[in-house]
């Protein structure tokens, strides 16, 4: 086995070529206290994006400077069925269901068909709707104004399928979900966009064209924008999104 | 047939051998999130006595999911050994746990047993086990494979090195891999979970492992863990194809949902085999197993396949689909599906150890990737202790990932210097092939080239070519 010294000349040229944690030095057999360290920050900083709650006040009104000068109404603010984040850690099934209160505040916009249903979601980050959502909602909607948007939910504890019961309750031929996705430990604040034809409880991943990775480090706002124009019209051309069960390691991320 | 159990003036029923099963389960979320977990922990209890002095004759005679419905149940029935069986065929699962603790089950018996025994049985004496009871049953169970190493034999702990990339970019892949080689790490399956799934990209990946095995002459085997068919499309196109991997799970409808089921299974084995390309092992012998199954506690509920049957119980029938296709490489991804399934580290833990067990007393060369991700409540002390745990149970093989950090799937496994401790604090070495190649001339060449990476992986882009 190489001896330490070595490792430390090639770990720096080894890690210029991937994000991974190349290189790392050797007490031992064991990890040296710096990179123990790096992994321990990188770890803390994802379970804080995990556990931070979504500040929902703030986000909604970041939201509607953006919105009002695009004019897509006042912004919705709902909660799922989960109360807290260590039920929603262990139900899924709540996170994706609206709970009592927030499906009657939706009843009162019931007001005839919509083309799109834009939801935002904390999913496992709050951090990444903080920072990313208003941005990138500036450069989305402009590019929506041709579609008859209705008013901007903010759902607390929601996963991904909670767009299902919003876009059916809005009567709406599509949803556009924003949400935090699981954090990885290079990425605590990557933001996710599903869409969804036809929402309607019931409905499954198969059946969502999934953006991901929407982050700085990652895709930019823009591209991102851009992405998600592109899936709507295609999903209005085709009437349809999703495609046959992709097999993801075989396990779904539930989201 | 109802079960049942009484404590105190409570008389606790169960209504069938999978309520029974379910509920004599130890506390897991995904259980919970079913609606098949006990509803107290008294309950719990109940169902443990009653299955205890359940005969494990029974299980021949009452399926958990039925035989005209599921092709996984057909093939455990169809395929279960009476000879084989009849050794413990006059026991309750209970005296079948006493019996595997006893100095009566040696390694001999127990592997002679394996095809007698369904994988519900294996399941249901777990679940009236502890910790130490699975880790020292499994310890005397060794399952030994072969392609270009040999895995599994006593004293050895083999790694499977993962050098995933984000993009699948090649150099950054290359640099991964010859990271974890020059940490010892890679001889189980150098294996990449690759970003897309397409046919020409895992040939391209294959062709690059390739490139690399055969620069420094490493005994190893390749693996691109795309979808089987996309393998096979491969294979088909000439891609140097070592181990075929799939997941797999415990029901026909979980499989379909993973586009998979046993006919297509059985091709791919056999198209696998058919290209001979394992090596001459220390034994004399050429290797000749070449599929490689990933399984995990939850996949079949997480599919809405699971039948009202428990996880752990669903898991162990993977093992049953996986046996039939005698495997190089079984491993448990436990704590990856995450805390709606497995909670917390306490749950993994209890959740790595049954699997590693199940598989074993079933005769799969189990190994496990001890894991979790950000939103379950584990961190990497949990991981320690389970990989110390999982040492001690004789376990294969484990993850080599650069600093447990897997960019691309987002989730934390064992690293290269993990392996390395648990090597060092067991008394632990390679597959012997791979030992003899970590010694030679191969890996000092690799040493050498390694200072000035660049000139190392521009060769294997030109060998890609």
């Amino acid at each position: 086995m190489s001896d330490p010294l070595d490792m430390l000349d090639i770990a720096k040229r080894l890690r210029a070529l991937t994000p991974a944690r190349l290189g790392l030095g050797r007490s031992g057999v064991s990890q040296v206290t710096r990179d123990v360290l790096h992994f321990q920050l990188s770890h803390a900083q994802a379970r804080d994006a995990v556990h931070a709650r979504l500040d929902a006040a703030a986000l909604a009104q970041a939201i509607r400077a953006q919105v009002s000068q695009f004019d897509s109404g006042p912004v919705l603010r709902l909660h799922s069925a989960a109360p807290d984040r260590t039920t929603y850690l262990q139900r899924p099934d709540l996170g994706r269901r609206l709970d009592e209160k927030s499906r009657s505040a939706l009843a009162p916009n019931e007001g005839g068909e919509v083309d799109v249903a834009m939801v935002v979601a904390d999913g496992l980050s709050a951090l990444a709707v903080e920072r990313h959502v208003p941005p990138l909602l500036g450069l989305l909607l402009p590019r929506l104004a041709e579609r008859n948007v209705a008013p901007v939910c903010v759902v607390e504890q929601g996963r991904v399928a909670i767009g299902d019961e919003i876009g059916e309750a809005l009567q709406a031929r599509l949803s556009i979900v924003l949400i935090g996705e699981r954090p990885g430990l290079s990425s605590p604040d990557s933001l996710g966009a599903y869409i969804t034809w036809a929402p309607r409880v019931g409905r499954t991943d198969a059946e969502r064209v999934c953006i991901s990775n929407i982050r700085s480090q990652g895709l930019d706002y823009e591209e991102a924008a851009a992405q998600v124009e592109r899936a709507v019209t295609e999903a209005f051309q085709r009437r349809l999104t999703g495609v046959a069960p992709e097999a993801h390691r075989g396990l779904s991320e539930n989201l | 047939m109802p079960f049942s159990h009484t404590i105190g003036n409570i008389r606790y029923t169960f209504a069938n051998l999978a309520d029974l099963l379910a509920k004599a389960t130890p506390l897991r979320s995904g259980d919970v999130l079913a609606g098949v977990a006990a509803e107290s922990a008294e309950q719990r209890v109940a169902a443990q006595f009653a299955l205890a002095d359940l005969p494990l004759q029974h299980f021949l005679n009452e399926q958990v999911v039925p035989y005209e419905q599921d092709e996984v149940t057909r093939l455990i029935v169809d395929q279960h050994n009476i000879e084989a069986f009849d050794p413990v065929g006059g026991f309750t699962v209970g005296e079948f746990r006493d019996w595997l603790l006893s100095d009566e089950a040696t390694a001999e018996r127990l592997a002679a047993l394996a095809p007698g025994l369904t994988p519900e049985m294996a399941a249901a004496v777990s679940k009236l086990m502890r910790l130490q009871d699975l880790i020292v049953v499994a310890a005397k169970i060794r399952v030994v494979t072969k392609f270009r190493t040999t895995v599994g034999l006593s004293g050895r702990l083999s790694t499977r090195l993962q050098p995933n990339h984000p993009t699948d970019d090649p150099a950054g892949i290359a640099a991964s891999i010859i990271d974890g080689l020059l940490l010892g790490s890679g001889d189980a399956v150098i294996g990449i979970n690759p970003a897309g799934d397409s046919v020409a990209a895992t040939a391209n990946l294959l062709r690059l492992i390739e490139a690399v095995r055969t620069r420094f002459q490493i005994p190893a085997q390749s693996c691109v863990l795309a979808h089987i068919t996309t393998q096979l499309g491969a294979l088909e196109a000439g891609a140097p194809v070592d181990l075929l991997f799939q997941s797999i799970a415990g029901t026909e409808a979980a499989n379909r949902s993973f586009g998979v089921n046993l006919s297509l299974l059985a091709e791919a084995n056999e198209a696998g085999r058919s290209l001979s390309r394992g090596a001459v092992c220390a034994d004399g012998t050429v290797g000749r197993d070449v599929m490689y199954f990933e399984t995990g506690q939850g996949s079949a509920l997480s599919a809405n396949a699971h039948h009202g049957v428990d996880q752990q119980t669903l898991e162990a029938r993977a093992y049953g689909v996986a046996r039939a296709f005698d495997p190089m490489l079984v491993n448990t991804v436990v704590g990856f599906i995450g805390p709606e399934y497995l909670y917390d580290g306490k749950q993994i833990t209890r959740a790595g150890l049954e699997d590693h067990f199940c598989g074993k007393l079933l005769g799969l060369p189990m190994g496990c990737d001890v894991c979790y991700t950000n939103h379950a409540e584990a961190d990497q002390d949990d991981m320690d202790a389970l990989l110390t745990l999982l040492g001690a149970a004789g376990v294969n093989y484990i993850m080599g990932v650069p600093g447990a950090d897997d960019v691309m799937l987002n989730y934390q496994s064992t690293s290269f210097h993990d392996a390395l401790y648990l090597r060092r604090i067991l008394g632990l070495r390679p597959a012997p092939e791979f030992e003899a190649w970590l010694g030679g001339e191969g890996f000092e060449r690799l040493r050498l080239e390694a200072k000035s990476p660049e000139r190392l992986l521009l060769a294997a882009a030109r060998l890609l070519k």
